[in-house]
């Protein structure tokens, strides 16, 4: 019988993969949350052909891969999808999943419902942003710089006139470039690690960055041909404004990130874009049961497999690589999903250039690692959780105060991580902060409770209406299932 | 080796918070051991429910009108041992409002409400404008409801850790993330402390308040409880404008209550919260310990919740949480002196009423351990009304 | 079809191009914020621009919390600040 694969994501991994499940003859049902597939990495406007390819690392491959899984017949691709819920059935062979998920304009009230049913299961949900917070970062025209790159690459829209980029990691190179692209002034990008580390990390990776080349030295003539300098070991120690961003302190940082005294400097800016790495968008491999590995990504085997049978994860999920390295996850979790072996001749390529990637851009992560003192940029008044507005001296103090060891706990008394995100931009620093008290204050204890953000059954905010409307099945099963929610 | 205890609570949920507490008050040497972290389990994922209004009359009730009182001024009662910056407990006489949307089920209602005005519940009947005045979102189909101006509501967490913080305060030793491994035994079926996966602590008494974890705890130290895990499910909605001012059920959650039925249940319970939120709940199904999203539950949630309040029908659900309740097949609570080993006691089964029942539970226990008079007449909630299958051996 | 459409923001009219979010339709009139928190009554507007913070919310239609990074205007879609005031607490009541 022929496989059906379902992809939940349609970016670098998820279109691979699409496309390699399909070329290995399996039916495939691809699942995107934006209006049009590309994810983040290949965000462009409505009109595809207006896309400044400038700004657009290996275009030709994403139209080719778009156009491909686009018109084969044997491809369902659903864009304005959002997978909301992955309920399983274990023990129940093939189909044991049912990926629950809306389809419309985002967010409802009335999208359509469907639950997606297939053989295996692959989950490229990609990444997002982790901004590390600082006094101020709550200030409209503070962004991510996923913000800046989402609205210049799909809507040509800059998200302020006199412009600084800063955080840690290569990403900040293509940031500017988008936004110098559509008008910005960028007077700066601020990397937070040394020269030392930058160089160190970077350095001996020449095949890498041989293969980089044409990207890294594209972003690099833009910087110098927009006059944008690149500055390293600062970072952006608090905005001021009133009702926006009006300028920024920026502070010399020591190699654990923790500001020089006597060393901040004022920038007059109406925006700043800062990133620190990538949170992996977790909460969908964890619904379907996939294990962790201690590093907190999918574990994952040399074919993309994870703990739960059938079910794959390729790309940021399983460690943040950057979409080269998803590409060829893509690759092989789509053709092993769809009943080919690791070692089939045309995997090759991809298995080679996965473990060469891998252990590569693992050396340029740790030349930008998140050094321990940034906490010692935050005040008593800087906000932690920004969706229910918990201060970091608020934290501290609740924390201290009920001396909690759970996040669990941690969470339900200070609300941090409770609002509409759900710990996805305060998580990982709530976690962090914890283990900083715990070391520094004898507040609170390690954690015991194993408790971690990233799992979130609701992956999605889903309206009343539509959890009751009935979900039409999608892929496999599709005359047996029809009847399901009556039972 | 750790300090001798004069009491070792295992398990740091509300009832064990609670038992520590009243414990510790009476001057115990108390220790409480826990394998995760405070209200980690059942405690945290329920609402925060103190009732009267889901009760008919009988020894729960009676706990639970005690347990009432208690709550009535525990805030005031820990200030004087939380620390500075302890956040509030939340805790709020919002009162109860139950909604039946048929005539056989206001019939059923307004019988029910019948019997618990002599047992000292205030129900106060009311009509249709009547139910609309107190919840004016309310589906107008409404053909009877109930007002309970006695239910109240806490955040459960933070009573949880409030209870642990003012035990520390009066001397209790908290200790998370250890597993109770065994028991240390006395001469006979006695027990004289706990082993842990890295300790040996020795304690005059041991008391079990593990909620449906409390079987297997029993087991390590060689007893014996019937309880069970009830699977629970409950819905979070984002922030939203107040539209929601009391407790609100549906007259079907009183039968869900106290039902023996093992497949899925559901009943409205709604209420908002002081963030804004509002909590949608509930179901009861028995499915072992098996904690993964039901799905269909939470279908079934939606559709009973926008018949009580259509105006949810809008409402985002951001997150959903699932629980396992302490369930006892006579649906009361253990709490007393373990009939098989000496040393032993057990506090649990309050299925879904532990947080109400925690205060009075601990002040219970206190009363019987240090053999002063019981708050409420201890024998209904005996462990040695239990009927042991022959297979639990006496330890010798 | 043309390339433009309408919008009502609290009141005003603004316009948009076919295919862009609410979001990028506020900024490019010029708006930095649209909506209010709930505790602190401060502005906030774009911050992940990929739909994980929320902070962006606004009530489309009378629909309360659409992303307005992730929802594609409409033409005559009606877009409003949302409430977001905390119920009172007992504490504050009683005073």
């Amino acid at each position: 019988m022929r496989q059906t694969v379902v992809v939940i994501g349609g970016g670098p991994a998820g279109l691979a993969a699409a496309d390699a499940a399909l070329d290995r003859g399996a039916a495939v049902v691809l699942l995107e949350s934006a209006p049009r597939l590309g994810g983040q990495f290949w965000r462009h406007p409505t009109d595809r052909s207006a896309t400044d390819t400038s700004l657009q690392h290996n275009w030709n491959a994403f139209v080719a891969m778009a156009d491909r899984v686009g018109s084969d017949p044997s491809a369902t691709v659903i864009t304005s999808a959002q997978a909301w819920a992955i309920d399983h059935d274990h023990g129940q062979g093939d189909a044991a999943f049912g990926v629950q998920a809306a389809v419309g304009s985002a967010d409802g009230p009335s999208r359509e419902m469907i639950t997606v049913r297939g053989h295996a299961l692959i989950i490229a949900t990609g990444a997002h942003d982790r901004t590390l917070p600082f006094p101020g970062w709550d200030l409209p025209g503070v962004v991510t710089g996923g913000a800046a790159q989402a609205m210049a690459k799909a809507e040509g829209i800059a998200v302020g006139q006199r412009v600084v980029v800063a955080g840690a990691g290569p990403f900040l190179l293509p940031v500017a470039a988008s936004l110098a692209a559509v008008g910005a002034r960028v007077i700066g990008v601020l990397e937070a690690s040394s020269r030392r580390q930058v160089v160190s990390g970077w350095l001996p990776q020449s095949p890498w960055l041989a293969a980089k080349a044409p990207e890294l030295a594209g972003y690099a003539t833009y910087l110098a041909r927009h006059r944008i300098p690149y500055r390293t070991g600062l970072a952006v120690t608090r905005a001021h404004g009133n009702d926006s961003v009006r300028g920024i302190t920026v502070s010399r940082i020591d190699s654990d990130w923790r500001p020089v005294p006597g060393t901040a400097e004022y920038l007059d800016v109406d925006a700043v874009c800062v990133s620190h790495g990538f949170t992996p968008r977790l909460e969908l491999a964890i619904a379907a049961g996939c294990a962790l590995g201690a590093d907190r990504f999918v574990a994952v085997d040399a074919a993309q497999r994870t703990s739960v049978p059938n079910v794959f994860c390729a790309g940021e999920p399983t460690g943040i690589g950057g979409s080269d390295v998803a590409l060829a996850e893509g690759r092989i979790a789509g053709h092993v999903a769809a009943g080919g072996a690791i070692t089939d001749t045309q995997l090759r390529p991809a298995v080679r250039r996965r473990r060469l990637l891998r252990r590569l851009t693992g050396a340029i992560r740790d030349a930008h690692r998140i050094g321990p003192g940034w906490t010692s940029w935050l005040t008593d008044d800087t906000v932690i959780c920004r969706c229910e507005e918990t201060s970091y001296g608020a934290l501290r103090s609740t924390l201290i105060a009920t001396r909690t060891t759970g996040l669990r706990p941690a969470k339900l008394t200070t609300r941090a991580g409770l609002g509409p995100c759900q710990g996805r931009i305060c998580g990982r620093t709530v976690e962090e902060l914890m283990t900083d008290l715990a070391s520094t204050d004898g507040g609170a204890d390690q954690r015991s409770d194993g408790v971690i953000i990233d799992r979130r059954p609701i992956a999605s905010p889903v309206r009343f209406s539509e959890l009751t409307a009935q979900a039409r099945v999608v892929g496999t099963h599709e005359q047996m299932d029809t009847q399901e929610e009556d039972r | 080796m750790p300090r001798p205890s004069d009491v070792i609570v295992v398990g740091a949920g509300i009832v064990g918070a609670a038992c520590a507490y009243a414990l510790s008050r009476a001057g115990f040497v108390v220790t409480v051991i826990e394998a995760k972290a405070a209200a980690s389990g059942t405690s945290g994922q329920g609402e925060g429910n103190i009732l009267v209004s889901d009760r008919g009359p009988g020894a729960e009730l009676v706990l639970a009108q005690y347990s009432l009182t208690r709550w009535d001024r525990i805030e005031q009662e820990l200030a004087e041992y939380l620390p500075t910056g302890f956040p509030e407990l939340e805790y709020e006489l919002k009162g109860g409002v139950v909604v039946a949307t048929t005539e056989a089920g206001a019939e059923s209602l307004l019988a029910f409400a019948g019997t618990q005005r002599p047992a000292g519940v205030t129900a106060i009947e009311l009509d249709h404008d009547g139910a609309l005045a107190l919840e004016p979102h309310l589906n107008p189909e409404v053909t009877a409801a109930v007002h309970y101006p006695q239910d109240a509501q806490v955040q459960p967490v933070i009573a949880t850790e409030a209870l642990l913080a003012a035990a520390r305060t009066l001397g209790a030793a908290t200790i998370f993330g250890e597993q109770v491994v065994g028991a240390l035994r006395g001469p006979g079926p006695t027990i004289t402390g706990v082993r842990t996966d890295r300790d040996e602590y020795p304690a005059s008494q041991v008391i079990i308040a593990c909620g449906p974890w409390s079987a297997q705890v029993a087991e390590t130290l060689g007893s014996w409880l019937p309880v069970r895990p009830r699977r629970g499910v409950l819905l979070v909605t984002t922030r939203m404008p107040h539209k929601i001012f009391h407790k609100v059920y549906d007259a079907d959650y009183v039968g869900a209550v106290v039902s023996d039925d093992h497949g899925l249940q559901t009943s409205s319970v709604i209420e908002s919260t002081a963030a804004g939120t509002v909590l949608v709940g509930s179901s009861r199904r028995q499915s072992g310990f098996d904690q993964s999203l039901d799905l269909h539950a939470v279908r079934e949630i939606a559709r009973k919740a926008i018949t009580i309040f259509p105006f949810l029908a809008d409402a985002s659900v951001m997150r959903v949480y699932g629980g396992l309740r302490p369930f006892m097949p006579d649906h009361l609570p253990v709490i007393g002196p373990d009939p098989l080993v000496s040393g032993l006691w057990h506090a649990t089964g309050h299925e879904g009423a532990g947080i109400s029942l925690s205060l009075g539970t601990g002040d219970l226990i206190t009363s019987l351990i240090t053999g002063s008079t019981s708050p409420v007449d201890p024998r209904p909630y005996a462990p040695a009304r239990l009927p042991r299958p022959d297979t639990v051996e006496v330890p010798a | 079809m043309t390339d433009e459409l309408q919008l009502i923001f609290n009141g005003e009219r603004l316009t948009a191009r076919r295919g862009q979010s609410i979001a990028g339709a506020l900024l490019a009139s010029g708006r930095r914020s649209w909506r209010t928190t709930a505790a602190g009554r401060l502005p906030r507007g774009l911050f992940c621009g990929i739909g994980v913070c929320f902070d962006c919310l606004v009530t489309v239609n009378g629909v309360r919390d659409i992303r307005a990074c992730q929802r594609p205007a409409t033409e005559g879609d009606v877009v409003e600040t949302q409430d977001e005031t905390l119920p009172l607490r007992r504490t504050e009541k009683s005073r």
